[in-house]
């Protein structure tokens, strides 16, 4: 545990006074104003493992994240790699040209030949030539209940992945290991069910109108109402989409003369919401305060660029769980800097929501923080309680400003009731007020389940990324290569997995990314971490090095 | 020539062993300064002595106080409190206790209640769950999506179609998925929010023509086709578009589809079509406004709709040639990066289009109804029919305007509420006037659906009458 002169200081105030009296040199001065700047030797810029938390007195319990930084040999062979398959990609590219290589391409119509082409080649050179051939890997068809264990439709391809066929076989029993289905809500029988059976008999699916002329109907309002309560905020309101509750209300939020402070890992959808808004964009490094805090020092003293006027006011935007690393949001001292420097935080507990916390009420709930210090509270309905849409919450001045003025409440459909009772459903079964203990214990059996799946792979050397207790657990393959030969191999031994690479990460992190439930069983869990490693030897991830495995050198953990 | 260079070489060393004491010493002295004046002067830095101190910053922080997150809305704002609906928003809806008939949702198909749909969407929830639980490339793509799909896209004659899990984002996001930075979009005024937001997104150059004005468009284009030929290698990349509705949702009229494809021959311009209002609406078996005036649908490069209208499902589609909409699989922010539309509700999708396919009569009766909305609407005293006839969602908006456009709204809703008190439900048009390029004439919203009887209709007709002889005198 590091622990620094800044860290002491718990909020501005307390720097403040330190400050006055003090007529300390120009360094020491520096140091001292900021809550989260670090005396120099203790800061390693470069380092990314953050096993201690730097401002420990601000957490409760540890902080314990990691992400170990790409060995040199892997990098180098990773970039070999793309290298390698750029170079393929252009010969098959020359040889698709001179029509030696049949091409698959869909290609323009002959009568708009002449039109300006609607896309830049090298816009698709990536995609036609790395992405085309493990496009297997992803938009995998299923046709069951995404739960625990999924049926996926069979599907083959007789040109390399350009089109596929449905065999009209299914694979039944597939340990799901890529849904959101953090609390099992995703089921086809039981309580949520059935209520959302009988909804669908009263209301139909359908509303046919916005909430703000005649879309309105009450079961919004008391799935709001529950929203509210669930977060323990005054007031909330609730949205069809989650993308869009982002992409549709920062702009209501934000305009011309804000500043929006985004975390660089932030969702599309928070990034398309601050461009729309038109506000300035600054964006702080991967939950990293000190990158934070500089940004919003600067950004006080200087004002807006150019005309130096002040701001009118700060947004900092950040995730409750970054659903590619597996990071939290170091929330308590998010909430330190923000109420140092006036600023208004904007949370999104896309995965959080339901996933953390000991009442499954996200990252708040988990840090043990009072709601009220997050000025907006975003989430979605998708994840943990097995429905669709977002929300936001917040004080009722937010809220009943949002009702007047949020793009999505005046020109969006309102939400499918049967949807909305889903969400009321299972908000209520987590809250214990359906009178069991169902909810208590899915919570307890995703965080056993996510300790006990992190500290397997763990053990068994696997290099994971993120956070101790995040569901979303990040597995590094780093080479091209292996994005679709894990994903592959993984669904042969009956586990679907997401695989990732780039654009989604930076171009030598490829990974696999692991979501744990509650409704995985131990079995289920032994046999995927088992799985990773006890593979044929003719299997392209035998060699655990380059897979990400390490054997030795693992401390501190 | 080596040889050569090392003799240069050899003779400057030896220059330097001969030259003089002194000289050295000055020439050092001389690059030293030279050293001095290029790192460490204090001219050549004078940004430097504007750098705030610590104790400035700090005090500007101390100072800085900004504005509340949101300004307070004031109590009577008209979107503070919603009229709330109990129970189904259907034919008969129960609007603040008191029971209506429809005239404000967009149910033209009456296909909300229908138990058909409600029975395929019944047994798609009991075998699939509500929820997807992921985005459509992570395990959230299910069979009843692709064909969905596969049903949108024979039903519209079209390669191939795209789902989107909200009505709104699917224009929204499909403009940025094709126009980027530099390329120009020419839209028409009347457009709607969500194309809008769309333009917006993509960060284009926009330019706006005047509502269903083809004189005005055409000038745009000429003005562009010039500019093109001043710079050809720039004009070579700048994709250009043209964005339309089929059938206005703030104007309730149509498009001039027959010109716009004349223009974009002409100008080389791509055509993206919008038809939330007109899917399931327009043309002898509901293919829109394509249908409506015979125009080949390949002609069109990317038709968007939402399923939230006719076919009383939620979400939205795209459809066109596999060329244009196979790029939004990687390319649709809204498509990518969002949770796939819930299973039960694109089983709801597939039957409408299935009732659709079986019983296209249901779209004379529709273009009947609304006819007949038309002719009895006409000639309010005070207020003026807007859309033509046969569009489903009417506008009627003041004859005068009192100038202000609060007091016009204000005015607008007590006719609302006379008829609502009536058993009429009708709902005023709303927009955020501050976010709207051009913010439409304040309006009462008058759907027309299928299910409304001559009855319902003379009734409505009658109390709009009633109210209009009440508050516009």
């Amino acid at each position: 545990m590091t622990e620094s002169s800044g860290s002491k200081l718990l909020n501005g105030e307390a720097c403040q006074r330190t400050l006055r009296g003090k007529n300390a040199g120009k360094n020491g001065f520096v140091k001292n104003h900021c809550v989260f700047e670090h005396p120099r030797k203790y800061r390693r810029p470069t380092e990314r493992s953050q096993n201690a938390a730097p401002n420990s007195s601000l957490y409760k319990k540890p902080f314990s994240e990691s992400f170990e930084e790409t060995p040199l040999l892997v990098a180098v062979l990773t970039y070999m790699g793309y290298g390698i398959l750029t170079i393929f990609g252009y010969f098959r590219d020359f040889l698709r040209h001179w029509n030696i290589e049949k091409c698959h391409i869909a290609h323009e119509r002959e009568q708009q030949k002449d039109f300006v082409p609607l896309y830049q080649d090298f816009e698709n050179f990536y995609t036609r030539n790395l992405y085309m051939r493990i496009r297997d890997n992803w938009n995998r068809p299923i046709c069951s209940v995404p739960g625990a264990k999924v049926d996926l439709v069979e599907r083959v391809t007789h040109n390399y992945n350009w089109t596929f066929e449905h065999t009209g076989k299914v694979v039944k029993d597939v340990i799901n290991m890529g849904s959101y289905n953090y609390l099992g809500f995703a089921e086809n029988a039981g309580a949520c069910a059935s209520a959302a059976i009988e909804t669908t008999h009263a209301y139909g699916v359908g509303v046919a109108s916005t909430r703000c002329e005649i879309g309105n109907l009450d079961i919004h309002e008391e799935l709001e109402q529950l929203v509210a309560r669930f977060l323990g905020v005054e007031s909330s309101m609730a949205f069809g989409m989650g993308f869009a509750t982002n992409s549709m209300n920062i702009p209501a939020l934000t305009g011309k003369g804000c500043l929006i402070l985004s975390d660089e890992l932030n969702h599309a959808s928070l990034v398309l919401g601050a461009r729309l808004s038109g506000s300035t964009i600054r964006v702080f490094k991967h939950n990293n305060m000190q990158s934070l805090e500089k940004l919003l020092r600067d950004a006080i003293a200087h004002g807006q660029p150019r005309t130096h006027r002040p701001w009118k006011k700060i947004l900092i935007v950040v995730e409750g769980i970054y659903s590619m690393e597996g990071s939290i949001v170091r929330l308590p001292e998010v909430i330190a800097l923000k109420k140092r420097y006036k600023a208004y935080l904007y949370l999104d507990e896309a995965h959080s929501i339901g996933a953390l916390g000991p009442n499954g009420r996200g990252v708040v709930d988990y840090f043990g923080l009072d709601p009220k210090d997050v000025d907006i509270m975003m989430g979605t309905f998708t994840k943990s309680f097995g429905a669709a849409g977002g929300y936001i919450g917040g004080r009722k001045e937010l809220i009943d400003y949002l009702r007047c003025h949020s793009h999505s409440a005046l020109y969006a459909t309102s939400m499918s009731p049967p949807v909305a009772q889903q969400i009321i459903s299972s908000m209520k079964i987590i809250m214990g007020e359906d009178g069991s203990t169902l909810g208590k214990d899915r919570l307890r059996q995703l965080s056993e389940n996510t300790t006990y799946f992190r500290r397997k792979l763990r053990e068994m050397g696997f290099i994971i990324y993120g956070n101790d207790d995040s569901p979303v657990v990040p597995l590094m393959l780093y080479m091209p290569a292996k994005i679709g030969a894990f994903g592959r191999e993984m669904l042969k031994r009956n586990i679907g997995t997401v695989v990732v690479g780039f654009p989604a990460t930076p171009i030598i992190e490829s990974r696999a990314r692991f979501c744990v439930s509650a409704a995985h069983t131990r079995e289920m869990l032994d046999t995927v971490s088992l799985v990773n490693l006890q593979t044929p030897s003719s299997d392209p991830l035998h060699d655990g090095r380059v897979m990400g495995v390490r054997r030795s050198r693992r401390s501190n953990l | 020539m080596a040889a050569g260079q090392q003799w240069v070489l050899v003779e400057m060393v030896q220059a330097f062993y001969e030259a003089p004491a002194y000289h050295l010493i000055l020439e050092g002295i001389l690059i030293l300064w030279i050293v001095r004046l290029l790192f460490f002067s204090k001219t050549y830095k004078p940004h430097e002595t504007y750098k705030l101190t610590e104790k400035e910053k700090e005090d500007l922080i101390e100072e800085w106080q900004p504005e509340p997150l949101v300004p307070p809305v004031s109590k009577d704002h008209p979107s503070l409190n919603y009229d709330v609906v109990t129970g189904p928003p259907s034919h008969k809806i129960i609007i603040n206790g008191k029971e209506c008939t429809n005239f404000a949702s967009f149910n033209f198909l009456g296909l909300l209640d229908s138990d058909r749909v409600k029975d395929k969407a019944l047994a798609s929830l009991k075998k699939y769950g509500v929820g997807t639980c992921g985005p459509r490339g992570f395990y959230g793509t299910f069979d009843v999506h692709l064909e969905l799909e596969s049903r949108l896209a024979k039903f519209m004659r079209t390669e191939e179609a795209i789902i989107y899990s909200y009505g709104f984002a699917t224009i929204a996001s499909a403009i940025p998925a094709y126009s980027k930075r530099g390329d120009i979009i020419f839209v028409d005024e009347a457009a709607c929010f969500s194309i809008q937001k769309g333009l917006q997104a993509s960060r284009s150059f926009i330019k706006y023509f005047k509502h269903n004005d083809m004189e005005d468009l055409e000038r745009l284009l000429k003005e562009q086709e010039l500019e093109d030929q001043k710079n050809p290698r720039k004009a070579r990349v700048t994709r250009k578009f043209i964005v339309v509705e089929g059938l206005y949702i703030n104007t309730a009229d149509v498009c001039p589809l027959p010109e716009l494809v004349r223009l974009k021959y002409k100008y080389k311009v791509r055509i993206f079509l919008e038809e939330s209002m007109s899917f399931g609406v327009l043309g002898e078996h509901g293919k829109g406004v394509t249908e409506h005036f015979g125009v080949n649908i390949d002609d069109i490069d990317l038709i968007s709709a939402n399923m939230e209208n006719a076919v009383a499902s939620i979400g939205g589609f795209c459809c066109g040639r596999s060329f244009v909409i196979d790029h939004q699989r990687l390319s649709g922010q809204g498509y990518c990066f969002s949770a796939s539309l819930p299973p039960m509700l694109a089983a709801a999708a597939i039957e409408a289009l299935s009732i659709m396919e079986e019983d296209p009569e249901i779209f004379s009766v529709l273009k009947r109804r609304c006819s007949q909305v038309h002719q009895a609407l006409q000639g309010i005293p005070g207020l003026k029919l807007v859309g033509v006839p046969f569009s489903p969602a009417l506008h009627l908006q003041l004859e005068r305007s009192s100038g202000c456009r609060s007091s016009d709204l204000q005015l607008l809703r007590s006719i609302v509420d006379h008829c609502l008190d009536r058993h009429v439900a009708l709902t005023v048009a709303r927009y955020l006037e501050k976010e709207e390029r051009f913010v439409p004439p304040p309006s009462i919203r008058v759907v027309v659906t299928v299910e409304q009887t001559d009855e319902d209709i003379q009734k409505a007709v009658s109390c709009i009458r009633e109210a209009a002889s009440i508050f516009l005198r």
